[in-house]
């Protein structure tokens, strides 16, 4: 069927309007419409596959659309480039790839360490020097140079990693846009759509919505995020995924004057803030600690001790922060599991059935990655990109 | 027992007499106000230095003006009262304050939401050109400082504080050009019997309108606001034209009109009148807004329920006819749970801090509280009379121009809105902030928060309520990242 | 520049000096910094979206329309803060927004 297109003169309905016309029956169902499910049913169009997507709330609203929006490859572990630098590339076709302007900046992402972890700037090193033979090629800077490049940094800061070629893009934009481009190209999309259940019998699986609703396909993907668990263990799998809301803040506009996005490297989760500077002028502020999610009722609360102390930690980043204002806080829901990588592959039990969820608070950047790659699983069987780090089976033991 | 905490947010009517119940009964609250002195936005006080009498500053309220600020005065030492201060979170039962001292977080066992209200806008074409200022605003300019927002001032919406600020303004010898009331006239018929419900209110509306007529100043009703028109008349004009006249100028939104320079400020407004002329009317200033709405934000942070009230077409704070929030322990009122006017919230924040005292378990006169929900009934009856009278004007949110600025904060287009509505899909109030920032800056929506939801709705062809309200956010102003100190510190 | 407000009484205070953008002003005591800067002068700031000059709008800290700079960069709610005698008020964003200050 015809979608709306941008631009369109007449008014488009929302997503979910396509209901009463919707076949039950297609080649793929997705359950879960952040970036990672409405990338997938994009490239699975793309390939030429049938899709519905189901979103129990509004595509692209919870880890998709309330992350920093860091699209950055640097600091992922030496096994996850190839799917990061998969992902790069989209990022920067979006624009002709989607219709739309998802403020993709590739004006690159730092790392930051402090004068009182040393050892850091040696790690920051010796990954610089694995990441370059997987196309990551990372500057190290400190001193004089350091300060020359970037003089808003703080004097605790003592050295730099410098990816130029990352950037940021943002969150409120990307997953929706990428919905809208599947959609576009014909993927069916039910916002407000909430399933309860998910079932295999014969070769199909049938998936119940809560208004009763029922869907049918061959192939599942789940990429429910914090939601994914209850389907995980419907097909008789364990994951320990639990979730957890990020602290988020917004300056005031200001002259734009900073390029890359930029973060502290520090085990110390108190000390990880980052930020960056969108196009209009405004900073915007993430890490330290989190919040506390509610998933049944999709909501998170900032925690305004959580707030507080990341703009204490902020100062030492860049002191110049304690004069700006902040005008906004806000977090989302987003899914972690144990080792900080996602569930991402088939099911180790279930033909047919497939996962990507559980990204960690670092699934913004590789998403477009993650579509790409799981269209191309499940429509040849097959992808280049290596899946064994994020095999579902790894927690079968976990009890 | 230890004495129950208790913190009121807010010093105005509501609060002031929240505090006044309270003390009376042996507690003593926390009043947290964001003000240098008590008294509210309404009753505000000018400065020490100043001499204007309370007749002068608050006409036929300056006896309730009088009363109020002598209560809260002689509530000293027995209220911890701490101004300028604000409260920018509610969590896990504590405000989380900033005042001169710092940022504070206070533990509540009941916590009384008195935090009155801000002008409710509706945009007009030019409505972000400086001189243009909310009708509050332009009443704060008079009261508070003695000034006028401008040498020519136009006051522009509708709704009861169009007459009276107007009427303070012919009075205190600034120089009124016009007051353009976006209502019919015949709106009023119907609301009569209502409005009947405060008679000497209503009389007050005459006598205000009789004040401002005989100053010479017209008043037009029933117009459409189309254009507030910027450049500094007459200057840098060879020839000396530089006056605007009417619809030639109203596509200059910069420099197209020939002898004027667009400066950005207010040069003008131009209306259609109710008989389908346009009219221009040359000034400086302007005054403009729709009556008042709720600032609830602080509700919405605790977690109160709302529910949409579609006499006013907005979203308000569900409360029980004493106050209570649907959160057990939280207490809403004054303006910023419904807008009902000063008087009604002296007596709705005593029944509040009744309410809070009965639930806490102290001894309450039954018959106290039934004459307060007397009074607010009647209060509520005289607002609704005061909805028909002075009507929101949604159909100038659907009439506005694609280029006119709805979001001041963000500078985003009434057409920049409605493409995130066609083209995206967007019918939510929340989803059409993260797609096009109106209501994402400064203020969070407080401004163009009611008129974007109109504007959506219109564009959607959906009902307002369904687009939904824009969800609050800490911190509920500005405040900057160095006021949590240093770390380490 | 003309001003932009009117004084309509309470004009017997005690005046103070400040600086705006470098230029003396006179005030008088009990003056916010909006009245201030506008019964000397017709705006506040400029927007940063390009669509000309601000001068404020509610005057009750509820719009943040009205916010200036310190020289030294702080940033101060005009219609919330009190004029006071020697301070320096700039309506563009200074030059010390982000160089980190030793």
């Amino acid at each position: 069927m015809t979608a709306p297109i941008l631009a369109s003169a007449t008014p488009a309905p929302a997503l979910s309007a396509q209901s009463l016309s919707a076949p039950s029956l297609s080649d793929v169902l997705i359950i879960g419409g952040g970036i990672m499910g409405s990338a997938a049913a994009f490239f699975l169009r793309q390939r030429g596959l049938s899709v519905t997507l189901l979103e129990s709330d509004l595509v692209g609203r919870q880890a998709s659309g309330t992350n920093f929006g860091n699209v950055r490859r640097q600091g992922r572990p030496l096994y996850q480039l190839p799917l990061a630098n998969r992902a790069m590339a989209i990022w920067r076709n979006t624009p002709a790839l989607l219709g739309t302007d998802v403020e993709y900046l590739q004006r690159g992402h730092m790392r930051v360490c402090y004068r009182d972890r040393p050892d850091t700037a040696a790690s920051m090193e010796a990954y610089a020097a694995d990441a370059a033979r997987f196309d990551l090629d990372l500057e190290m800077l400190s001193g004089n140079a350091l300060r020359a490049r970037f003089p808003f940094l703080g004097p605790e800061v003592l050295a730099a990693s410098l990816s130029a070629q990352d950037g940021h893009a943002n969150p409120r934009l990307a997953g929706p846009a990428f919905a809208r481009a599947a959609q576009r190209r014909g993927a069916i999309i039910h916002e407000n759509c909430r399933a309860i259940h998910a079932g295999k019998s014969g070769d199909d699986f049938t998936v119940t919505a809560a208004d009763g609703r029922e869907f049918r396909a061959p192939t599942l993907l789940i990429t429910a995020g914090a939601w994914a668990k209850q389907f995980v263990e419907g097909f008789g799998e364990t994951v320990p995924l639990t979730s957890r809301g990020p602290n988020m803040c917004v300056t005031e506009p200001l002259p734009y004057a900073i390029g890359p996005s930029v973060g502290v490297a520090t085990p110390e989760t108190l000390e990880s803030v980052y930020f960056r500077q969108v196009a209009r002028g405004n900073l915007v502020i993430g890490g330290s600690l989190q919040n506390q999610t509610f998933p049944d009722a999709y909501r998170v609360y900032v925690k305004p001790d959580n707030t507080l102390g990341q703009w204490q930690q902020m100062q030492r980043l860049i002191p110049a922060v304690a004069r700006l204002n902040i005008i906004r806080t806000w977090s989302g829901i987003e899914s972690y599991l144990p080792d900080s990588q996602p569930v991402m592959g088939p099911s180790g039990s279930v033909s047919g059935l497939f996962y990507a969820f559980g990204f960690s608070g670092a699934g913004f950047q590789v998403g477009p990655g993650v579509g790409e790659t799981m269209a191309e699983l499940i429509a040849t069987g097959r992808t280049d990109i290596d899946l064994s780090h994020y095999a579902i089976g790894r927690f079968a033991d976990v009890r | 027992m230890a004495e129950p905490a208790i913190v009121i947010i807010g010093a105005g009517p509501a609060g002031v007499r929240a505090a006044q119940a309270l003390a009376d009964a042996g507690i003593r609250p926390i009043v947290i106000d964001e003000g240098r002195r008590s008294g509210g936005q309404i009753y505000r006080r000018q400065p020490d230095g100043f001499t204007r009498s309370h007749a002068t500053l608050y006409g036929t309220e300056a006896e309730r003006a009088r009363a109020l600020h002598t209560c809260f005065d002689g509530l000293e030492g027995r209220v911890d009262y701490r101004p300028e201060t604000l409260v920018w979170h509610i969590s896990d039962g504590q405000v989380w304050t900033l005042g001169p001292d710092g940022h504070q977080s206070i533990p509540y066992d009941a916590l009384i939401l008195c935090t009155g209200a801000t002008d409710r806008l509706m945009p007009v074409r030019g409505w972000h050109r400086a001189g243009t200022y909310s009708l509050g605003g332009s009443q704060i300019a008079l009261k508070a400082q003695a000034c006028a927002i401008g040498s020519q001032v136009v006051f522009l919406g509708s709704g009861p504080l169009l007459y009276l600020v107007a009427a303070q303004y012919v009075k205190a010898g600034a120089h009124v050009a016009a007051v353009l009331d976006t209502a019919p006239f015949a709106a009023r018929i119907p609301a009569l019997p209502k409005l009947l419900a405060q008679p000497a209110a209503l009389w007050n509306g005459v006598l205000l309108t009789r004040t401002i007529k005989r100053a010479g100043v017209p008043i037009l009703h029933g117009v459409t606001p189309l254009d507030i028109t910027g450049g500094e008349e007459g200057s840098g004009a060879p020839d000396g034209a530089g006056v605007d006249t009417g619809p030639a100028a109203r596509d200059g939104r910069s420099s197209s009109r020939a002898g004027t320079v667009d400066t950005g400020a207010v040069s003008g407004v131009t209306v259609r009148t109710a008989d389908g002329g346009e009219r221009h009317f040359a000034c400086d200033a302007i005054a403009m807004g729709h009556h008042l709405r709720p600032e609830t934000q602080l509700a919405d942070l605790a977690r109160c329920a709302f529910a949409f009230d579609p006499a006013v077409r907005q979203w308000l704070p569900v409360r029980d006819p004493d106050g209570r929030a649907s959160v057990p322990g939280v207490y809403l009122a004054g303006d910023g749970a419904r807008i009902l006017g000063a008087r009604s919230a002296e007596a709705s924040g005593r029944l509040a801090a009744l309410a809070a005292l009965t639930d806490l378990g102290f001894p309450v006169a039954s018959v106290d509280l039934a004459s307060l929900r007397r009074d607010v009934a009647t209060y509520v009856r005289f607002a609704s009379g005061l909805a028909q009278a002075f009507p929101w004007p949604v159909e100038q949110a659907a009439a506005l121009p694609d280029d006119a600025i709805v979001c001041r904060c963000e500078s985003i287009t009434a057409g920049e809105l409605r493409a995130t509505v066609t083209d995206t899909g967007a019918q939510e109030a929340n989803r059409a902030k993260a797609f096009s920032r109106v209501g994402m800056g400064r203020c969070q929506g407080r401004y163009c928060g009611l008129a974007a939801a109109e504007v959506i709705a219109a564009a959607a062809a959906i009902p307002v309520e369904r687009v939904g309200r824009l969800r609050s956010a800490a911190p509920v102003k500005p405040i900057s990242a160095g006021s949590a100190g240093k770390a380490g510190a | 520049m003309t001003a932009r407000f009117v004084r309509l009484a309470e004009t017997d205070r005690p005046a103070l000096t400040l600086h705006v953008d470098g230029a003396p002003v006179t005030a008088l005591a009990g003056d916010t910094l909006m009245v201030a800067l506008l019964t000397s002068g017709a705006t506040l700031r400029q927007s940063e979206f390009g669509d000309g000059p601000r001068a404020g709008f509610c005057l009750m800290a509820a719009c943040q329309d009205c916010w200036v700079w310190t020289e030294e960069g702080t940033k101060l709610r005009a219609c919330s803060t009190l004029a006071e005698s020697g301070q320096r008020i700039v309506t563009t964003e200074p030059d010390t927004t982000w160089p980190n200050q030793q």
